[in-house]
């Protein structure tokens, strides 16, 4: 036990450029023009919530391909990590997986780093962040201020404040949660709600693609390369709502994928809608990686979440590496990578 | 001729439609133009749907022509929630009702009014003559959207139809009035935009610590007041404060 600690908090020693606090979203406001902001991949940011005990939508950082060094302060903080195949380190030494629940010891540095592909993940501490919330959220909108700290992207010494929960230390373990396991190349979509913008040969265009990530490509808007596609009956249309993985299709025929952080309205046709399960799929796209689109009913899509919600309700399992209940200071004198080995095969 | 607006007839849809965006939103459309009459719709079933909200609907999202419905498709079905919406249309009569009409200050003047003289200029206007006639409008309320708090206001004399800039300008400051297609907006974010800045108001349409961070509706009237440079600065300071400065009119 650490003698009195005065307050648990976790201290960034270092964060790359958009990088986030965000829980479910800020809802219910949208008809005053204000956006949800929310996760880019809402599936791993409520597995690792529910992998510390959090509620699915609890407040975690979103980390971003320019990494995230953290430490603990005052108390050991129960953490877990899950998204894009990050490389993911305690103290220098590699962790064998990005999905890992771990407990952070004080002055223990958790490093999250780019890995082999993805492109977000998601750091969640067990029990509650003390931040202020704006309309009910603690969701950051960077271009409007909302949320978060100050409204801003996270960076270099920010501390953040915890409320831990009562858990007890845990030992560190992979997190099971197959529905991670995405592969970028196929993206489904529902078509409309102004599909009928444009002709047959150019919904088959849209469709077969090959699409590519571009570089243009964060919180509020996927620039996606591939064929022009040309409208039939113009590019202006009276602004009406935009969903979350709306695809619009401005004047120059060079659709624009709207994610999380996007405007609340918007007056290009959008040709189709991204469906819920494969909103994180996409996200999660680096630039340069191709797909392609495939039309989907309603009740298809439903179908997904349903299978989604349901993956997600049996609960997420964690494996823990080594079955012992060793501080993680004595763990990590051990072979971690043997350990895993004995563990089980790696994803 | 014939057979073009043949088509063209054939081609009009029937209202309303009920577009996906996706499977956890339902676009109600009533129309694919800037009308009262249609707004009129949207909000009436907004305000049916917003006082007995189907189970699994999240929220509601007004525009000018159509309700964007968010739900929750693992507690209501898309055909259910469709059923409730017809049913609440054919049990909503479409008030002609006004909503209030709220007197909003303004300063044309220097340092605020950045385009006025291009827009004067544009619309073959003497300066005052374009500020008279901004003013003197009672414009709609269709909406929010784009940024927090920022309004979509219509019923723009025809004097005042301006097109949109072909290039964005620099973003213009918070709370600026602007114009373009023949609409206005007050926008409370800085923002780049292809709009021309008119003038400003001291009034925050949004303001997170107030009581009621939003206090104007869709379907309520607007009127632009002008006020000099040193009463904006008076009166930017009680909004600053929290005070809304916006006036009803008793008309």
């Amino acid at each position: 036990m650490m003698s009195a600690p005065s307050e648990a908090g976790l201290r960034i020693i270092s964060a790359g450029p958009g990088t986030t606090l965000q829980d479910a979203g800020r809802h219910f406001y949208l008809r005053f023009g204000i956006t949800a902001a929310g996760p880019m991949d809402p599936l791993a940011h409520a597995t690792a919530n529910l992998a510390v005990g959090n509620a699915p939508g609890a407040t975690a950082l979103e980390v971003t391909l320019g990494g995230i060094e953290v430490t603990a302060e005052g108390r050991p903080l129960t953490v877990a990590v899950a998204g894009g195949d990050f490389a993911v380190s305690l103290d220098g030494r590699p962790l064998p997986s990005a999905n890992v629940l771990l407990t952070l010891e004080p002055d223990a540095v958790l490093k999250i780093r780019a890995g082999r592909s993805g492109a977000w993940c998601y750091l969640a501490i067990a029990g509650r962040l003390d931040v202020a919330e704006v309309l009910g959220s603690h969701a950051t909108h960077t271009r409007t201020g909302f949320g978060g700290i100050e409204g801003r992207a996270i960076g270099a010494d920010d501390r953040l404040r915890v409320e831990p929960s009562g858990a007890a230390a845990v030992p560190l373990g992979l997190i099971a949660a197959p529905w991670l396991d995405r592969p970028p190349g196929i993206i489904r979509v529902v078509l409309g709600p102004q599909d009928d913008y444009f002709a047959e040969d150019q919904i088959a265009a849209f469709r077969d693609g090959p699409w590519r990530v571009s570089t243009k490509a964060d919180r509020m808007a996927f620039f996606i390369d591939g064929p022009t596609l040309t409208h039939a009956r113009g590019y202006n249309i009276v602004s009406d709502g935009i969903a979350m993985g709306a695809i619009q299709v401005p004047g120059n025929g060079r659709p624009i994928v709207l994610m999380a952080d996007r405007q609340s309205t918007g007056g290009y046709p959008k040709i189709a809608t991204v469906i819920g399960p494969d909103l994180g799929r996409l996200a999660q796209t680096r630039a340069g990686t191709e797909f392609r689109f495939e039309i989907v009913s309603v009740e298809q899509a439903v179908a997904a979440r349903r299978a989604e919600a349901t993956a997600l309700a049996s609960g997420v399992a964690v494996e823990p590496l080594v079955r012992t209940d060793f501080t993680s200071e004595f763990l990590l004198g051990l072979n971690l990578i043997d350990g895993v080995v004995a563990a089980g095969p790696l994803r | 001729m014939m057979l073009q607006s043949g088509a063209a007839l054939a081609a009009r849809p029937a209202y309303p439609r009920f577009l996906d965006a996706g499977e956890t939103a339902l676009v109600v459309e009533f129309g694919d133009v800037v009308d009262p009459a249609i707004n009129a719709q949207v909000l009436a079933l907004d305000a049916a749907l917003r006082a007995d909200p189907p189970k699994g609907a999240r929220e509601f999202v007004p525009t000018y022509r159509s309700l964007m419905i968010h739900y929750e498709p693992l507690e209501i079905e898309r055909a259910e929630l469709i059923r409730i919406a017809r049913q609440a249309m054919a049990a909503t009569t479409v008030s002609a009702t006004e909503g209030a009409t709220w007197i909003l200050p303004c300063c044309y003047e220097p340092p605020f009014a950045e385009d006025l003289d291009e827009a004067a200029r544009l619309l073959k206007l003497g300066r005052d003559e374009l500020v008279a006639l901004h003013a003197a409008a009672t414009l709609r309320v269709y909406m929010y959207g784009f940024t927090p708090g920022q309004l979509y206001l219509g019923g723009l004399p025809r004097e005042l139809a301006i097109s949109r800039r072909p290039e964005p300008r620099p973003p213009h400051p918070a709370g600026a009035v602007l114009i373009a297609g023949g609409l206005c907006v007050v926008a409370p974010f800085v923002m780049p935009t292809g709009w021309y800045v008119l003038g400003s108001t001291p009034e925050r349409l949004y303001a997170p610590e107030r009581q009621n961070p939003f206090f104007i509706q869709p379907g309520d009237n607007l009127r632009f007041e002008p006020v000099d440079a040193a009463t904006f600065r008076g009166l930017e300071e009680r909004t600053a404060r929290g005070e809304i400065v916006a006036r009803k009119s008793a008309a």
